[in-house]
């Protein structure tokens, strides 16, 4: 039936053309010469051209999968036309960047965008090629899409792979620099940047074979339930052992990557409690991680000359100040919900940086100068004071933190938290004190991050006012949402691709907070539950994958629609 | 009913009443300390005033924009900041080009009304493409999800600009005859002030009358009312909705042209600050009324300009100039905690607030 309906022009092209604007975005905001330099495949192509060429190749994935019930030709034929249309706009870019200078107005347009774009090619071969290669791409598309399921998988996946390992290069090369003969055999897959053809093929193989391998065999159902108290134990002590041998392994350059991971992971755990647990949105989290750090700094800076207090000395009282402090917070904000509670803590947030800024405060908290000398923790004779070494307080932070909120999830205030979440109403008819569990919420977070601020704090010697400001809490905000809200292995998922990611790649570095917000936008748009989902929220949101889930929710809506239509 | 009334009275209540009345005994104390010191002259005064208006003005504008959708959707639009700094900071090479080719000081008032016309229609722009991508399929979505599209827009929307446009502050050039300042009796007025002002004034009682008088407005009132209903109606809710958010777009283009005539420098975080106090003034004339979210600007705008020097110079603080993000911070918790619903508010109920 539907292989007789006119070919949909319509909604190819605009896809396509939607696609291209994308592509457009990325060029001019700088994105795609920013990666220029960055082979994925040496000598072949860039991550820079992957960045203005995926978004064609994506959106024609899109339209065929609409469209999908179609003959082979015209699945072709529709990916095809997709792909050119984007390479149409991106063409009539190149030829504006040609007719007028557009970098009056935009800065990013600049000769070299327009070189990537022509493929270095003179100019209208340059746009035949682009052309060329947006037809040859979507088409190329669309025969993936025809592919059997298995052996699509395998390709895709591959391709993603490579991509990866492509662009992660630098990292991997300078952590095997030293693993002897295994570090022959990774040279000889990398070039100067990315990976060799060589590389690539053999690579590209492996994991599509692995895919296809792996998707032939049927995966036993729930592995974990089967594993033994042996088994188990010894996955934790080799992870365990992994995660003290990081540093050494790693080297510094890397450790402090994971110091910065580290911290965000503690003040996610906490965040998770307030925003996961309680369905609090706290924008003005940074404000505890400031408390944290100013009061570590007031009391062991010999240059503000309080008090000489040594780290251990000073954390208590740092770590009562935040939990106090996040009960201040707590106890006016506790009869607003959502929006408005949003707004206050990020007032609060700021007020508490605007104080930290003033004059008016400046004998005590130094103003704009901040607090040096801080106190570095000392254990006995050692003093922890590089990256490497302060990587072990982050660790032992974060297990503890980890270990309480984990224990903390499905006690009896845990299950209080989420009933405050779902319904405060309800959860308060059922008897939950929603005074003393609401504060208890505010205080447990503002405990952590305090704790991530202290050792912060102690990592630097000194703290600014300029290092809180509210894109922490935005950091802290999106790494929990994107791994998941209300989900602990979420927070550490989060915080190493939101937090890692843009410090292995410098070039991307500039960009982050642009991808942040548009990773919050589509995430809420496609994924609300988040990367590593929290199983209750998953259900609760309606993102049914599972089919046997989706069947059963199809049965129960047919169930419920005669009633409601009677 | 005495005995009622002490029931309900929580520990919460008295600490923040506690805290409140500090507060307001500071304000008290600092206020008459500075005025017997007699630091400042009625001028002083006076100027502060004048441009506490101007700014209030311009949050007004801001405000609209927060009202209005809030009023239709009940969410707050935290990346309207973003649409407020959009057509500003487009305008800016507008105005380079007016200038370039010699119409900006000959033409002044053609000019001017291009470079208004350009921020509001990238503002507007921004704020219907917001709509359409981010919120329209979130309208059925639990609360928090809408709130964390916006913060995301937000961003995005940021730095975008910023790769788009640069990461450097732009200048926006003032137009000869808007320099200087005119004398009203004894009172000087910056002109540009005086256009803020004005063009405030001018641009809340058309949005009003639209609101209020016009087909459109009566569509917008009975969406925000109930939206099944107004579906039945034969209301376009998506359009509806739409012209909504750019209205607010419109308002918020204007009011950031005029916000450039009084700091005349563009760049891609302008819209924070101003945004968050925007909300602030609608929070304090009461979250979906259009007069209400004039009167709050206003009077925040009073605050901002005023109440460093009033209430902190008093109690010795230095340089309290430095704290007026505090104080309309600090006036946004209480208004919250105090008086949700705002000055003018609706009665919205707790479920709502």
């Amino acid at each position: 039936m539907q292989t007789q309906s006119p070919f949909p022009w319509k909604q190819v092209v605009s896809a396509g053309l939607i696609g291209g604007g994308v592509a457009v975005l990325l060029s001019l905001v700088g994105i795609v010469t920013a990666f220029n330099e960055r082979y994925i495949v040496s000598g072949l192509f860039t991550m820079g051209q992957v960045l203005f060429l995926a978004p064609a190749l994506l959106f024609a994935n899109s339209t065929i999968r609409r469209i999908a019930p179609q003959p082979a030709p015209k699945i072709i034929l529709a990916g095809a036309i997709s792909g050119l249309s984007s390479a149409v706009v991106l063409a009539i870019l190149t030829i504006l960047g040609n007719l007028i200078n557009l970098r009056i107005m935009f800065v990013n347009s600049s000769p070299e965008l327009f070189e990537m774009l022509t493929f270095g090619q003179e100019y209208t071969a340059g746009i035949l090629i682009l052309l060329g290669l947006g037809l040859l791409l979507g088409g190329i598309t669309g025969g993936v899409f025809l592919l059997p399921s298995k052996i699509r998988n395998a390709v895709v996946q591959a391709a993603i792979w490579i991509l990866m390992i492509g662009l992660l290069r630098d990292m991997i090369v300078t952590v095997s620099y030293r693993w002897g003969p295994l570090a022959a055999v990774i040279k000889y897959f990398f070039a100067v940047s990315g990976l060799t053809l060589t590389g690539t093929i053999i690579l590209s193989l492996l994991i599509g074979g692995l895919y296809y391998w792996r998707s032939g065999k049927t995966k036993p159902s729930v592995p974990s339930a089967q594993q033994t108290p042996l088994k188990r134990l010894l996955t934790l002590a080799g992870a365990a052992a992994v995660l003290l041998l990081l540093p050494p392994v790693l080297g510094t350059y890397f450790s402090e990557i994971l110091d910065n991971v580290g911290m965000y992971i503690l003040m996610g755990l906490g965040l998770n409690i307030v925003v996961g647990f309680a369905g609090l949105l706290d924008l003005g989290y940074v404000a505890f991680f400031a408390i944290g750090a100013y009061t570590m700094g007031v009391l062991t800076s010999p240059e503000l000359g309080f008090y000489n207090m040594t780290y251990w000395e000073a954390l208590p009282f740092a770590l009562i100040a935040c939990v106090v402090s996040g009960a201040i917070l707590g106890l006016p904000v506790l009869k607003m919900r959502g929006d408005y509670l949003a707004i206050v803590t990020l007032g609060f947030g700021e007020i508490v940086r605007l104080l930290a800024l003033s004059d008016w405060l400046r004998p005590w908290l130094g103003g704009t100068q901040g607090i040096q000398r801080i106190a570095q923790p000392r254990i006995g004779p050692y003093l922890l004071e590089s990256q490497q070494e302060l990587y072990y307080m982050f660790l032992v932070g974060i297990g503890i933190v980890a270990f309480i909120a984990w224990r903390l999830k499905d006690s009896r205030i845990g299950r209080a938290w989420m009933a405050l979440r779902e319904d405060e109403d309800v959860a308060v008819a059922m008897g939950i004190n929603h005074v003393g569990t609401k504060l208890l919420a505010f205080a447990t977070g503002a405990l952590f991050s305090g704790l991530a601020g202290t050792i912060f704090a102690a990592k630097l010697t000194s703290v600014y006012p300029h290092s809180m400001n509210f894109l922490v809490s935005i950091n802290v905000l999106s790494l929990i949402i994107i791994g998941g809200m209300g989900s602990i292995p979420g927070v550490f998922v989060g915080a190493l691709v939101l937090i890692g990611s843009p410090e292995l790649l410098r070039e991307f570095a500039e960009f982050r907070y642009l991808a942040y917000g548009a990773l919050l936008v589509v995430m809420m748009l496609t994924r609300p539950e988040g990367l590593w989902p929290e199983e209750r929220r998953r259900l609760e949101l309606h993102e049914v994958t599972d089919p046997a889930l989706a069947a059963i929710s199809k049965s129960k809506a047919e169930i419920e629609s005669p009633q409601k239509a009677g | 009913m005495l005995r009622n009334w002490t029931q309900r009275i929580t520990l919460t209540d008295i600490i923040v009443w506690i805290i409140g009345l500090a507060i307001l005994v500071g304000v008290v104390v600092g206020s008459i300390t500075t005025l017997q010191i007699g630091k400042y002259s009625a001028d002083n005064w006076i100027d502060l005033t004048i441009s506490g208006l101007a700014l209030g003005g311009v949050y007004a504008l801001i405000a609209l924009g927060y009202t209005l959708v809030y009023g239709i959707l009940r969410m707050i639009n935290f990346a309207h900041s973003e649409v407020f700094m959009s057509g500003p900071f487009t305008a800016t090479f507008a105005a380079e080009a007016l200038i370039a080719l010699g119409l900006w000081d000959t033409h002044p008032i053609l000019s001017f009304v291009i470079v208004l016309g350009v921020a509001a229609l990238v503002s507007a722009v921004i704020a219907l493409l917001l709509e359409r991508i981010a919120y329209r399929p979130l309208r059925t979505a639990p609360r928090l999800v809408p709130l964390i599209t916006a913060i995301g827009a937000s961003f995005f929307l940021q730095y975008t600009f910023r790769g788009l446009y640069g990461s450097g502050l732009k200048a926006f050039p003032t137009q000869e005859i808007l320099k200087g300042f005119w004398m009203i009796g004894t009172i000087r007025i910056f002109k540009t002030q005086a256009v803020a002002i004005l063009g405030a004034v001018i641009m809340m009682l058309i949005l009003y009358w639209i609101v209020q008088k016009t087909k459109l407005g009566k569509a917008m009132r009975s969406v925000s009312e109930d939206k099944e209903v107004a579906a039945l109606m034969g209301i376009d809710v998506d359009k509806t909705i739409a012209s909504t958010f750019a209205m607010g777009g419109v308002a918020a283009g204007v009011g950031g042209i005029l916000y450039l005539l009084l700091f005349p420098v563009a760049h891609f975080f302008m819209g924070f600050f101003p945004g968050l106090k925007a909300f602030t003034a609608a929070v304090l004339g009461g979250i979906g009324n259009v007069p209400g979210a004039f009167l709050g600007a206003m009077l925040l705008g009073l605050l901002e300009s005023i109440g460093p020097n009033l209430f902190l110079d008093g109690l010795g603080i230095p340089t309290p100039s430095q704290l007026k993000d505090a104080i309309a911070f600090t006036i946004l918790v209480f208004i919250l905690i105090f008086r949700p619903t705002g000055i003018l508010g609706e009665k919205l109920t707790q479920a709502k607030a």
